[in-house]
């Protein structure tokens, strides 16, 4: 792994290893600064928190957040819940899909975007509702949809 | 003197476009010379009318809304800094009919105050209840919070005072305070809004339970989808630090009581409270055998207070009030007040704080307005995902744990979801069943299992292949979940599945009499 990649991780590691139940915050940590939890970063932090690799492993693969490799540029996130499905999250989720030319877990080939089901954002009376790099936005009807994505990436 | 100027930092106001409101009132206010203060408040609750900027006059404060960036301009022009008239103009807030008839216990000051800001916190009745609990003994304050008829708001509802008195009598070197903020129901936002409104009273909530069991650390396990609320939290909690309210000495009073924010990392399943625990241990959301209760044996094998955002909400003013100013509101064994969430495919959706005992249908039609497609409305879902879906012939039970139970639907953390007549309701339960088996953490047959078979035995009858017997099956699936599975995701993911069934057996290209026959 790259040089400054490895004192990232070691960094990161340092600030969590003594934390009570420390393991979530720190793959956080990693992930919020490399945008991904590296899969060598594994035995590093399995030793540093007297772990073995197969529970740092569990861990990781266990919630939807972490991820092992790099996302696109962009994450759109779709909520798929039963809120923003009962006004068009389907329409809305079909209009990414094709304006994207990607199933929801792809990445487009150019790597700018990476599409992702999320179970509620907590908008559920401003549906449908995608969340773009992190940023909420609200009433995502599918026809708002290539506008978005052109003010976010540049696309049609 | 600088005109007070209010534009929410609430997330669905930010998902509206609010901070671009905000933008446009500062560059707007520069360009005219007028002094500005802009306050970024919590959410009123009135949805459709967000983004809400109100204005502070000298008769009041005067909403405008739903306000964009591009109506600035001409607000500004009609004398917004003057609560001027204008289409937009909605008047004071708490005339509206939607808020007037409200009664905001827990939400009290949400949407009013600054939702960081100690002073404005204390203005509006803030610390009155910490203040009170430190003059009382351990066994006092839980003895208040037994006698209010608080139950956990986070959908259990099970009675906060007997799981106190638990932890209290539990000897231990060191216990916590765990709040779940791990809001996964479709349909809920109450926690969301507290945490970025008025994040302060569940600071001070915890803080009333570290005092009433001998806890002295507490933890807020927020989901990884509330970023908002997870910058408000943690402004709050520096501002609480730097006033002596968090720290090593309690207001002076030489308690102890830290907080900590730990996030989560998508999953629906830490939501149950053992899975919670396992999470904020560092480990796989994996659900626990019960007993031991995490009142005994919680995090990190100590006795833990675990109550849900709105059930510590609740706290403070069940101690500035008394427990039975409090218990005065609701009906049967439902006491005190339930923040609802009208959500879904509803023209005024938003929060309304009610009694319990308000029923369905007054939700939905005086507050909500009907549908927001105008089209009737064909069934509503409460509770989450795990809720049942109710059809219009039971819009008249009142809100109340038990009412609802005897129907075999739930209050859970109040949340209503809306669906009108185009809603296909066999898609809405493979759906159910879909969404069990992404979430589910695997330790039990049932779930893991059953879900995956759940959704191919969906696909079965909407593909209209041997229709009647895959309904038997897919009951007896539903029941061999209900009654095996080892927590709530599992034993109620055929809720939905079966009231879809039960009330909608056409959407599943079943006769209905066929139906009522085998029943």
């Amino acid at each position: 792994m790259p040089e400054d990649l490895n004192v990232l991780i070691d960094a990161a590691i340092d600030r969590h290893k003594s934390v009570p139940g420390g393991l979530l915050p720190l793959l956080h940590d990693i992930q919020d600064r490399v945008g991904y939890v590296p899969e060598t970063a594994v035995p590093a932090i399995a030793a540093a928190l007297n772990l073995s690799r197969a529970e740092v492993h569990g861990v990781i693969s266990f919630y939807h957040h972490f991820r092992s490799n790099p996302a696109g540029r962009h994450v759109v996130q779709v909520c798929r819940a039963e809120a923003c499905q009962s006004v068009g999250a389907e329409d809305t989720l079909e209009s990414l899909r094709e304006a994207l030319g990607i199933d929801l877990h792809q990445t487009t080939k150019d790597g700018a975007f990476t599409l992702e089901p999320i179970y509620c954002l907590g908008n559920c009376a401003c549906g449908p509702s995608v969340m773009i790099d992190g940023e909420l936005r609200g009433r995502v009807a599918a026809g708002a949809v290539s506008a978005l994505l052109s003010e976010v990436g540049g696309r049609p | 003197m600088s005109v007070r100027i209010f534009v929410p930092r609430d997330a669905s106001a930010r998902s509206l476009g609010a901070d671009r409101v905000a933008a446009a009132i500062q560059a707007e206010a520069r360009a005219r010379a007028i002094d500005v203060e802009i306050v970024r408040n919590g959410s009123r609750g009135l949805m459709w009318l967000e983004p809400l900027v109100e204005v502070v006059t000298s008769a009041g404060r005067v909403a405008y809304g739903p306000v964009t960036a591009a109506d600035v301009p001409a607000l500004f022009d009609a004398g917004l800094p003057a609560g001027g008239p204008h289409p937009l103009r909605v008047g004071d807030i708490e005339d509206h009919p939607y808020f007037a008839k409200q009664e905001r216990l827990c939400f009290a000051r949400v949407g009013i105050t600054d939702p960081v800001s100690v002073a404005d916190y204390e203005a509006h009745g803030g610390l009155r209840g910490l203040r009170r609990a430190l003059e009382m003994g351990s066994a006092d304050i839980v003895a208040a919070i037994a006698g209010s008829g608080l139950r956990g708001r986070g959908g259990a509802a099970f009675p906060t005072g007997i799981k106190w008195k638990t932890v209290l009598d539990t000897p231990s070197t060191q216990k916590y305070v765990v709040c779940n903020a791990d809001e996964g129901d479709s349909g809920t936002f109450s926690d969301r809004m507290i945490m970025e409104g008025d994040p302060l009273v569940l600071v001070e909530g915890m803080l009333i339970a570290g005092l009433a069991t001998g806890a002295t650390q507490g933890y807020i396990y927020l989901r990884s989808e509330y970023p908002d609320a997870e910058r408000a939290l943690l402004e709050a909690i520096a501002a609480a630090r730097k006033h002596g309210i968090l720290g090593d000495d309690v207001l002076g009073s030489g308690r102890r009581f830290e907080l900590e924010v730990r996030r989560g990392a998508g999953a629906y399943i830490c939501g149950e409270e053992t899975s919670l625990l396992e999470s904020l241990e560092g480990k796989r959301g994996v659900v626990r055998f019960k007993p031991p209760v995490p009142a005994v044996s919680g995090l990190f094998g100590r006795p833990t207070v675990l109550n849900n955002v709105i059930t510590f909400a609740s706290v403070p003013i069940i101690l500035d009030r008394g427990a039975d100013f409090y218990r005065d509101y609701g009906m049967g064994r439902s006491r005190g007040t339930l923040p609802i969430q009208l959500t879904g495919n509803i023209r005024h959706g938003g929060l309304v704080e009610k009694a319990f005992g308000v029923t369905l249908r007054e939700l939905l039609h005086d507050y909500g307005g009907g549908s927001a497609s105008g089209r009737p409305i064909k069934a509503v879902q409460v509770g989450g995902p795990l809720g049942a879906y109710v059809p219009e012939s039971q819009f008249d039970l009142p809100f109340d744990y038990e009412a609802f139970a005897a129907v075999g639907a739930m209050v859970g953390h109040g949340g209503i979801v809306v669906f009108d007549d185009t809603a296909n309701m066999a898609r809405l339960a493979r759906y159910a069943m879909e969404f069990c088996a992404i979430e589910s953490c695997g330790k039990c047959t049932p779930c893991r299992i059953g879900s995956t078979r759940g959704v191919e035995v969906m696909d079965r009858i909407i593909a209209g292949t041997d229709r009647a017997g895959q309904a038997d099956l897919l009951r007896e699936l539903c029941d061999t979940m209900l009654h095996g599975s080892l927590c709530a995701l599992g034993g109620m993911t055929p809720f939905p599945v079966q009231s879809a069934l039960k009330h909608f057996p056409e959407d599943f290209g079943l006769p209905r009499s066929a139906l009522a026959a085998a029943a």
